[in-house]
């Protein structure tokens, strides 16, 4: 952004100052947007103004920091402040999962959703501890670029190659679909429009600077994403108790409430606990009746299922013909419907009556949203069993989670960009505050929502549902579905059923907030997405064109040439990347934790070791990535459902875990191959020393000018 | 290059400091974890190990980053292995 020729306190403080304006005008955006709305603006238009004006602000910030020079372009010229580049990480990491999915997840499913809140805080510490300042000073352009020069010869590069590319193609996609789910949802485009347009925004920036474009438009992102985050938590934190810090009020004021509520919701004697039995008796006898119609139907098959129908006709008919009046309209009307409803073929028979078979579980007892590893059984053996099951795979989470975090490339080149090792240090601890920022308010968020719900939702007529409740369960029913199953016409919490998205999207209007704020969360979710898929596709396209093309196909490439390609891929991988996202795969979490397990266990032992452990050489960091890549990989494909091989579980692992067994295979492959082998050359080791110190005396590589 | 005694010094501490660092970003971590029930027991700000979960240890990483910077900060300077003035 400033001529390269400033010294870096002068940058330093420009950069301040155009961010502070740059804070100040964005405010000034979102109060214009909310006059036009009270002028009468239909809330549609105000979601295109979002969407539109962010995209273009982030272009323009792209268009601006646009570079031909090398050093930019990789890594931003390597003087980003450790301030600036702590908010570019916390932009660059938090994504549209941690944005819109995690307070929901942590509503759903209480102390255990935490495992997310830890592992990706927690990370940043092996960050700080194992990797950043020694990667700053090595001070290359890619992590294969440090897996290349440590351990020498191209294959360990090029497995570095390929992981990175894995690992964040995968998290690409995450990025993109939550791109998609926003824009659809806030302008009533198309989800695959929407993934387009979302995909031009995101390349428009990264295209033209590289690295440092995505840095400035990531420190712009951060701003506009704490902001939308903030505000409906503290009003709503203001709307229950009357003080703005979410933080302490979500403890001290709505948990103990939640707690004897919950008590309540599962004491039948109470009156509420009454409502809500009555609630669960009847999910228990259509689960009940829907695997009795399930047995039948898999030894009667056809034959079952005309009979069904036919029982039901006779029902209606006898309904019909009483010539009593006691024969309510109401009874006539059920089994009507029943028989429209009523399934046409055995396939659907069967997926009709699993999905009623499986009410059992909305008849469940309100789980306690404080208590850690909640478990059910049979037997207090059972509950034993499945709590210590929980507990380990919480554990496992967390560790895979953790140790991910630090072996992400797009994080780990954050810290390439610093003007030096202390910066990097200090970078880490910046980066973390300001995800700390957003991961200390969603636990709260997630426990004043449940509040909201639990007791002013729970018992309000289904007459006077409110605006929010009735606004979102015609928009989506996956988020909000609600019905008055027990027909008292007062809401019971087992009526409800509630999609973790929700929690996030419809804060403001919980809280009472005019659409305004709705299209600034919308925007927020945006920028989240956005600045991670960024830093994503760049990596990819970095390490292809950097580490496979550059310094594996062509090494004597010209600079126009290097930028070119690189350019080229970005352009690709990005449409191939919205292609697969158009495709809508799978389930979004898994995606996102495979990419934390793979990194973990391909990266994290080789690059640990190679700074920590001389003697780790060659043949240790091969057989260390293709054992960790290769466990992990195995024991997804062997366990996770959409595989279809369904294994047994090794001691209860969930796939997501998978990096659990990656890890240690890899550390164990670094440390067997390298004692199996020669120690490496002196150069490498004088290498291991200058990554180790920030500057050291009689270096040739520190005269070198790094 | 030949590495002097007090270059080899400064990376024991460092080692040292690393690991300690790290003994209780594993204790906030795991052991809270590990005894998440047992926490709950006690009610400080909300049940303790929820809270802790929630917040506490959050608060102990970002702690454990800056005091890291900082001491090593002063440990360059101290041993002479810190970088020159930018520019």
């Amino acid at each position: 952004m400033a001529a390269p020729q400033t010294t870096q306190s002068q940058f330093y403080a420009n950069l301040k100052r155009y961010y502070s304006f740059y804070t100040g005008g964005f405010i000034a955006f979102v109060i214009v947007v909310g006059i036009l709305e009270q002028m009468g603006v239909p809330n549609k238009v105000l979601g295109y103004i979002f969407l539109f004006a962010t995209i273009l602000l982030y272009a323009g910030i792209g268009f601006m920091a646009k570079t031909a020079d090398v050093s930019e372009y990789y890594v931003a010229g390597r003087r980003v402040p450790a301030f600036f580049n702590g908010m570019a990480t916390g932009a660059d990491w938090m994504s549209a999962a941690s944005f819109i999915g995690m307070a929901g997840t942590l509503y759903l499913s209480g102390y255990d959703g935490l495992a997310f809140v830890l592992g990706w805080t927690g990370g940043f510490c092996l960050v700080a501890l194992f990797l950043a300042p020694y990667l700053r000073k090595f001070g290359q352009f890619t992590i294969p670029d440090f897996l290349g020069a440590r351990f020498g010869g191209h294959l360990p590069r090029f497995i570095g190659v390929c992981a990175a590319v894995v690992c964040s193609f995968t998290y690409v996609i995450a990025q993109i679909y939550g791109v998609g789910i926003i824009t659809s949802r806030f302008t009533g485009l198309e989800f695959q429009v929407g993934v387009f347009v979302g995909l031009a925004g995101i390349l428009v920036c990264s295209f033209l600077g590289g690295m440092k474009a995505v840095t400035w438009t990531q420190v712009a992102q951060y701003i506009i994403l704490i902001f939308a985050y903030m505000i409906p938590v503290v009003w709503l934190a203001v709307k229950h108790t009357g003080i703005p810090v979410p933080q302490i009020v979500a403890y001290t004021h709505s948990l103990p409430k939640i707690t004897a509520l919950e008590n309540e919701f599962n004491d039948k004697t109470s009156a509420k606990g009454a409502k809500e039995e009555s609630v669960r008796a009847i999910f228990r006898e259509r689960s009940a009746a829907g695997a009795a119609r399930l047995k039948g139907l898999e030894s009667g098959g056809e034959i079952f299922l005309a009979s069904e129908k036919q029982a039901l006709m006779d029902k209606l008919n006898a309904l019909k013909a009483a010539t009593e009046p006691t024969a309510e309209p109401k009874a006539i009307e059920a089994v009507e419907k029943a028989l429209k409803a009523f399934p046409s073929d055995t396939v659907a028979a069967k997926k009709a009556w699993t999905a009623e078979k499986g009410l059992a579980a909305r008849a469940a007892p309100v789980m306690h949203h404080a208590e850690p590893f909640a478990a059910a059984g049979k037997t207090p053996e059972d509950v034993e069993k499945n709590r210590s099951i929980a507990k380990k795979n919480f554990l496992a989470l967390i560790a895979c989670l953790m140790i991910g975090t630090a072996a992400l490339p797009h994080i780990l080149m954050r810290y390439y960009t610093t003007p030096s090792v202390h910066e990097a240090r200090v970078s880490v601890f910046w980066g973390l505050l300001f995800i700390f920022l957003l991961y200390f308010t969603a636990p709260a968020l997630g426990i004043l929502a449940k509040y909201e719900v639990y007791s002013n939702l729970v018992g309000t007529s289904f007459a006077a549902l409110p605006a929010w409740v009735s606004n979102w369960s015609v928009v989506d029913k996956t988020l909000m579905n609600i019905a008055d199953i027990n027909g008292d016409g007062i809401v019971q919490l087992a009526e409800i059923v509630i999609g973790g998205d929700l929690i996030v999207l419809a804060t403001p209007e919980i809280a009472g907030l005019p659409y305004v704020i709705s299209g600034l969360v919308a925007a927020g979710g945006l920028a989240a997405a956005l600045s991670t898929a960024d830093g994503l596709l760049l990596t990819i396209a970095n390490a292809l064109s950097h580490d496979l093309y550059y310094k594996m196909i062509d090494p004597n490439a010209s600079t126009v040439r290097r930028l070119a390609v690189s350019k080229g891929l970005l352009l690709v991988v990005a449409l191939i990347a919205a292609y697969v996202t158009s495709l809508k795969p799978g389930d979004i979490l898994f995606l996102v934790g495979a990419a934390f397990s793979l990194a973990a266990s391909g990266f994290f032992p080789a690059l640990v070791c190679g700074v920590f452990w001389k003697r780790a050489n060659w043949l240790g960091s091969v057989m260390g990535m293709g054992l960790g890549l290769g466990v992990c990989a195995y024991y997804m494909y062997m366990t996770y459902p959409f595989f279809g091989v369904n294994a047994p579980l090794w001691w209860d692992i969930k796939p997501i875990s998978a990096g659990t067994f990656g890890i240690p295979a890899g550390f164990l492959g670094v440390i067997i191959g390298s004692l199996i082998s020669p120690a490496p050359s002196k150069e490498i080791q004088e290498l291991v020393d200058h990554v180790r110190y920030p500057s050291l005396a009689g270096d040739t590589m520190d005269s070198a000018g790094h | 290059m030949q590495l002097t005694e007090r270059h080899k010094e400064y990376w024991n501490k460092n080692l040292r400091i690393t690991a300690i660092l790290l003994a209780i970003w594993f204790v906030a971590t795991f052991v809270m974890g590990w005894y998440a029930r047992e926490l709950n027991e006690f009610n400080i700000i909300g049940p303790l190990g929820f809270y802790m979960s929630a917040q506490g240890s959050l608060i102990i990483y970002v702690v454990i980053i800056w005091y890291y910077a900082r001491y090593m900060n002063n440990l360059d300077k101290e041993y002479d292995v810190h970088e020159g003035e930018l520019e």
